[in-house]
């Protein structure tokens, strides 16, 4: 693995910074499991725990302009984009000053000026909205790129079909990522379709395809890259699957045991995406003093996170009604 | 509304609303199927394409769902858009992304994005379509907070009513009525917009109030005609959009008239209708002389068969029968 990176690709400094990202999503998540499992946080969460190295790698690529659709599995395609992870936890706990003002929660967390476009928790639904995204995108001539994150769920959905479809016929500068880890909620991809090849589905729109190891940054950064170049230089959209995995279950709530084996999560827990860009750091002859300040930097990051939020206040609640319009 | 000056139809006077949009706001892009160089299954975009090319005038595939909410999406991103799914009863494909994505959106993202895009597409009896093509669910979009929803029943107001619906920042629900694309009126050639909130008087009375929507006016206005010859004096009046509802225009006419009677296309149990009884009794209790009336369609699919459906859908007689009925009780000496 450390071979590929000596392409010029990724240089140590960059491969720092996603690490810290990754570090960043993995280190947020996990404080919103404790938060929540002590009954700190209303609503419901899906945490991204495992599958980190999908945000990263794809928006790695992206501009500021650049505008990211995500999913009720969301809060790492926000971190990953850039929203501060302050906001996206205030946010979570209904407080004024998170990204919706206390109005969305998890699964409706918006921050455009960051280019984050939402999670939503609707499966399908970014798919159709991504696309239309594109297509404004390409009317106005501003070269901005959209990406539509997604999961092996989604793909089975009608929304898929019909605007992948569109993406294509219309050649936007899409790019459709498939986090395939490999449930859809409990059920098992492979009893869901019969075709579980999701980059294949993309010939049948005339689209290219390809799929690649979710668990490692460098990998996934070097195919959206393609994937953005294509897309901002007018070659239209490109469909990325991810093959990756949830450690946790599908929701705080569900221990995710029922529907898989313990061997199973205890393999995918041997690819983990933070450990291997941590070991490639080495590799590539970075020390563990340098590590250990990295880590050190992202856990004041959450800490500062959760002071934020827990200080800040809640909304008003003469203020229900307001933008409703 | 004059009756002096150029009279055009329906179909004409939302081509013209757009035209002029189109024109104005270099941003409009139009989604739909058959929406391009066909200009539409009811004639609805005749001559657009022409003028304004297949950039704006974006022909899909039967693709309600997708089209719905790329519109949505170009929307969220910067783009004005209208998406015509033709058949109302096509949105349905879509209700997912009408409801769940665009209502939602401006409070889900505390104001900071909106949707400024126009769902249009075309309800009711015609012509015998049977029950995949004639549905009138306007009442559960205007149970949608989020979107407006606007109801022309006139040349007139669709030109006023689309060109307004255009420069929202929306989600904006333009429901046409399929039976209205031949109706005609004067329409100035001159622009005019029509604020959303106004409700129209059609006529001026002053024994009972006739709150109609959509095609149902014409049928109010008949039946007005029919009710001044006996001697009573019905005031018709048309909400034009029914979110947000001119619900001070209609209580005043209420407590003027003390008796209300509903024109609703849409089958009676939860209808707008049912929305419009209850404000009186809310508002206009002490004034209502007799209980306030609904003439809705009967709660059954759109049968195929003409004399079936004749007995569905309210008719010029049901409206003057209902009115004799409530003209002859009074609960109070007037």
């Amino acid at each position: 693995m450390s071979e590929r990176l000596v392409t010029e690709s990724v240089s140590p400094e960059l491969l720092l910074t996603y690490y810290k990202k990754l570090l960043e999503l993995r280190l947020f998540e996990l404080k919103v499991q404790e938060l929540y499992r002590n009954g700190r946080l209303p609503g419901f969460v899906h945490l991204y725990v495992g599958e980190e190295a999908v945000a990263v790698g794809v928006c790695s690529n992206l501009e500021a302009r650049d505008l990211v659709f995500s999913t009720h599995r969301g809060h790492g395609h926000a971190l990953a984009k850039g929203v501060p992870s302050t906001i996206v936890l205030a946010e979570l706990w209904g407080k004024v000053t998170g990204s919706s003002g206390g109005r969305g929660g998890s699964m409706h967390m918006y921050a455009p000026e960051y280019g984050f476009m939402g999670t939503n928790g609707i499966v399908g639904a970014p798919i159709p909205l991504a696309t239309g995204a594109a297509l404004s995108a390409k009317m106005r001539k501003k070269q901005q790129v959209v990406v539509c994150f997604f999961g092996d769920g989604a793909v089975n959905s009608g929304s898929f079909h019909e605007a992948v479809n569109m993406g294509a016929v219309w050649n936007l500068p899409v790019v459709y990522v498939c986090e395939n880890n490999l449930y859809a909620t409990e059920m098992a991809f492979l009893r869901a379709t019969k075709n579980t090849n999701v980059a294949s589905r993309a010939a049948a729109y005339g689209l290219p395809g390809v799929a690649v190891d979710g668990q490692d940054v460098v990998a996934v950064h070097e195919v959206a890259s393609e994937a953005v170049r294509r897309a901002r230089g007018d070659g239209g959209p490109t469909l990325i699957e991810c093959k990756t995995y949830r450690y946790v279950g599908h929701h705080e709530g569900d221990p995710g045991t029922d529907y898989r084996t313990r061997d199973e999560v205890q393999h995918w827990k041997q690819r983990d995406p933070v450990k291997i860009a941590r070991k490639l750091l080495l590799d590539l002859g970075l020390d563990e003093n340098q590590l250990q300040a990295a880590d050190q930097e992202v856990e004041r990051l959450i800490d500062d996170a959760v002071e934020f939020a827990e200080k800040s206040p809640e909304p008003r609640a003469e203020s229900v009604r307001d933008h409703v319009f | 509304m004059s009756d002096q000056g150029r009279v055009i139809n329906y179909g004409d006077a939302g081509v013209e609303a757009l035209r002029e949009e189109m024109r104005r706001d270099p941003s409009i892009v139009y989604i739909g199927q058959g929406i391009g160089p066909r200009g539409g299954n009811f004639r609805q975009t005749r001559g657009l394409w022409k003028e304004f090319g297949d950039d704006r005038l974006r022909d899909t595939g039967i693709c309600e769902l997708g089209a719905t909410g790329a519109a949505i999406g170009a929307a969220m991103a910067g783009t004005r858009t209208v998406v015509d799914e033709v058949f109302l009863d096509f949105a349905l494909e879509a209700i997912t992304q009408i409801v769940q994505q665009a209502a939602n959106i401006s409070y889900m993202s505390n104001g900071k994005i909106k949707a400024p895009v126009v769902f249009r597409g075309a309800m009711g009896a015609v012509r015998n379509a049977g029950a995949h093509h004639s549905h009138t669910f306007y009442n559960w979009f205007a149970n949608t907070p989020g979107l407006k929803v606007v109801l022309p029943s006139n040349p007139y107001d669709l030109k006023g009513l689309f060109k307004t619906a255009l420069r929202d920042p929306g989600p904006v629900a333009l429901i046409e009525h399929k039976s209205l694309y031949n109706a005609k009126c004067v329409v100035p050639e001159e622009e005019y917009l029509i604020p959303f909130g106004e409700a129209r008087v059609v006529r001026e009375g002053k024994d009972l109030t006739i709150v109609a929507m959509s095609r149902m006016v014409d049928l109010a206005t008949k039946a007005s005609a029919v009710l001044e010859a006996e001697g009573v004096s019905a005031e018709v009046i048309d909400p034009r959009t029914i979110v947000p509802l001119d619900r001070n225009r209609i209580t005043n006419s209420i407590k003027k008239t003390g008796r209300l009677v509903v024109i609703d296309e849409s089958p009676s149990s939860c209808s707008f209708a049912a929305e419009l009884l209850a404000i009186a009794v809310e508002d206009c209790f002490d004034e209502l002389q007799v209980p306030p009336q609904r003439i809705n369609s009967l709660p059954v699919p759109n049968p195929f068969s003409p004399v079936l459906e004749n007995q569905m859908i309210p008719s010029v007689d049901r409206i003057v029968g209902e009115v004799h009925k409530m003209m002859k009780s009074s609960r109070r000496k007037t």
